[in-house]
């Protein structure tokens, strides 16, 4: 199983789509790990500085239908490649969810009040999130402001898929 | 209780539900191009099964970079075409022999209503206006697919959009495609299959059916539909008539056949919208979201750079007749530039042959290969920044032709209409010549 969990990244808009994540100019890449460099080239988001906001990130906190548009699997690719398993949002396009789970990462969806409450409580601080698949759990804690706890609502096609590492795993020895 | 068209081709196809709402199904068909399949096979032969399920089920063509721009490019196309030599993969098409994915393949007669088909790319859903259920997916789930000719998708939930009326003359497709994702929003349809139904459904063909369903993700829908009919034998008859595979002896069989595909009348759905297309007028999205739709006529004037015709969406021969008529005996305004590509080879063929081809070089147009091309920006008409593009592609997304490139998407015939005039127009306001306001002199320019 991937490691799961660290500190967050906020993205703060909905429908930050695959073209944002890792542009189409880069899907020429022939390794997972070259697409690194590239991740979120083309966002625009006031507050986000590529060079200054990834480091040490794990989590991608953002709102509504993230990882909208196309269905490059380069994006979930393009975060890990930088250390980010886990995307947390209030809703994700379906085939970025879906490839997200493929890969064994994590694509958390929580209520719209606890994004809300997570940028206007967090944003700005050093969060960390801890993932805790046994009591099904999202903890996020920073130092200036304490913890928030959320259910994680997860399927058995997904808890199956992070478990066993993905989709070939689990699909090559049953069909 | 009845089952929609969706439900039908799950219950048919069900391999097994190994979780609650996880439905792995056989697959019909499975597609792939040069961009997402290369890390697939190469993934596949570092397991040690470079294997295929059944080479004649999949297809594959060289689309998104047609022919190669750079080494890279290449090599992709190189992987896709040596794979398919070694799988026996026989339905190949190459450079000089392809087309876009998403216009090349049901052109082929690959697609025929009740099918399960997928591919590595997420305007697969414009195959379900045969009355099949196609899905784009990343490369793992289409690793897979090429392996075991299986995928798994969450419940076959439906949204159903009734277009009423019929579409007013200058009104086209594209225009009611974007009036739809304009009032259901960008994730309106997000798990679910888009439905398209109603009087201006039956009236379309099957170029026009093709366009609604390209852009059911633009809403966020795994795969758009249409109910087979007619139209839809009319277009297969070819293949399965007795000039092809000799699958239906007459139409009538083979549309009483086909007949089993449609949703029950009193089948349910998890959401519905009605819209009177009577009402319509041309569209076009401004922003960088393709629900961020306005009435073209309150953008008039806006300065453009570049004008593409073409993709998945709107490079049928159609489209090209529908722009080639807006731009009958002239020429474009002196500070656009123009860019048409067909979307096959056999588009092309017939444009030339029509005589549309001419129209579009005689009006100044650049003839480009057929490809996917510009619409991503990864050859063929890259914006530089700043420019403006009114395009009849389907994602004006930041960045998307270009970086810092501003697209707006509308009909071939607005697309054909800005061109002349030089800033976004209808193509009613050309007609009457309507002089468009003289651009600014370009910096540089002496």
């Amino acid at each position: 199983m991937k490691e799961l969990g660290g500190r967050l990244l906020f993205l703060d808009r909905n429908d930050i789509n695959t073209d944002e994540i890792i542009p189409a100019r880069y899907l020429n890449e022939d390794s997972k790990l070259a697409l690194k460099p590239y991740l979120f080239e083309d966002l625009e988001l006031p507050g986000f500085d590529r060079t200054t906001s990834l480091p040490g990130k794990r989590v991608v906190l953002s709102r509504a239908n993230f990882g909208c548009g196309s269905s490059r699997e380069h994006a979930p690719w393009a975060l890990e490649a930088n250390g980010i398993r886990v995307v947390v949002a209030e809703s994700f396009a379906r085939i970025f969810r879906r490839n997200m789970y493929n890969c064994g990462m994590l694509a958390a969806e929580v209520p719209a009040r606890v994004v809300a409450e997570l940028f206007d409580r967090f944003s700005g601080t050093d969060t960390e999130l801890k993932v805790n698949l046994d009591s099904m759990l999202l903890r996020f804690e920073a130092k200036e402001t304490g913890a928030l706890e959320a259910p994680l609502s997860l399927g058995g096609f997904e808890l199956a898929m992070l478990r066993s590492g993905g989709w070939l795993d689990f699909a090559a020895t049953r069909y | 209780m009845g089952q929609t068209l969706a439900e039908k081709i799950f219950a048919s196809h069900l391999v097994e539900m190994p979780f609650e709402n996880t439905w792995v199904l056989k697959l019909d068909r499975v597609f792939c191009h040069e961009i997402t399949t290369p890390i697939a096979i190469a993934d596949l032969v570092e397991r040690g099964v470079d294997r295929v399920f059944d080479p004649g089920r999949i297809k594959a063509v060289i689309d998104h970079v047609s022919p190669a721009k750079d080494s890279k490019t290449a090599e992709q196309g190189r992987a896709l075409r040596l794979w398919a030599r070694r799988q026996g993969i026989e339905d190949f098409f190459d450079i000089g022999r392809n087309g876009v994915c998403h216009a090349i393949f049901p052109e082929k007669g690959f697609v025929r209503p009740g099918y399960t088909l997928v591919m590595g790319d997420s305007h697969t859903c414009t195959h379900g206006a045969f009355g099949a259920f196609a899905a784009g997916v990343g490369t793992t789930d289409l690793e897979i697919a090429i392996l075991k000719g299986v995928c798994a998708f969450g419940k076959p939930e439906t949204f159903r959009v009734d277009l009423e009326g019929s579409l007013p003359a200058g009104v086209f497709p594209k225009d009611a495609i974007l009036a739809v994702i304009a009032k259901i929003g960008v994730a309106g349809a997000t798990n679910k299959v888009v439905e398209f139904r109603g009087p201006v459904v039956d009236a379309m063909s099957m170029e026009g059916r093709m366009t609604l369903c390209n852009m059911a993700v633009e809403a966020g829908g795994t795969s758009g539909v249409c109910m087979p009919d007619a139209t839809t034998v009319d277009w297969l008859w070819p293949f399965i008539g007795p000039a092809g595979e000799g699958e239906f002896a007459s139409k009538e069989e083979a549309l009483a056949d086909y007949s089993r595909w449609k949703s029950d009348d009193d089948a349910s759905y998890a959401g519905r919208i009605s819209l009177d297309c009577s009402a319509l007028e041309p569209l076009v999205t401004t922003g960088y979201s393709p629900d961020n739709v306005v009435p073209l006529r309150t953008m008039r004037g806006t300065r453009i750079d570049q004008v593409y015709i073409g993709s998945c969406t709107n490079g049928r021969i159609e489209d090209l007749r529908e722009a080639a008529a807006v731009l009958q005996g002239r020429t474009i305004h002196p500070q656009v530039r123009g860019i048409v590509s067909p979307a096959t080879q056999a588009v092309y063929a017939a444009a030339l042959e029509e005589g549309i081809l001419e129209t579009f070089l005689k009006a100044g147009f650049c003839v480009a290969s057929p490809g996917c091309g510009a619409c991503l920006g990864m050859s063929n008409g890259v914006l530089a920044s700043g420019e403006t593009c009114a395009s009849t592609t389907n994602r004006n997304f930041s960045g998307r032709m270009g970086r810092g490139g501003m697209i707006h998407l509308m009909s071939p015939a607005s697309a054909a209409a800005a061109a002349l005039a030089g800033t976004l127009a209808t193509a009613a306001d050309v007609a009457k010549g309507l002089s468009a306001p003289e651009p600014a002199k370009q910096e540089g320019t002496k």
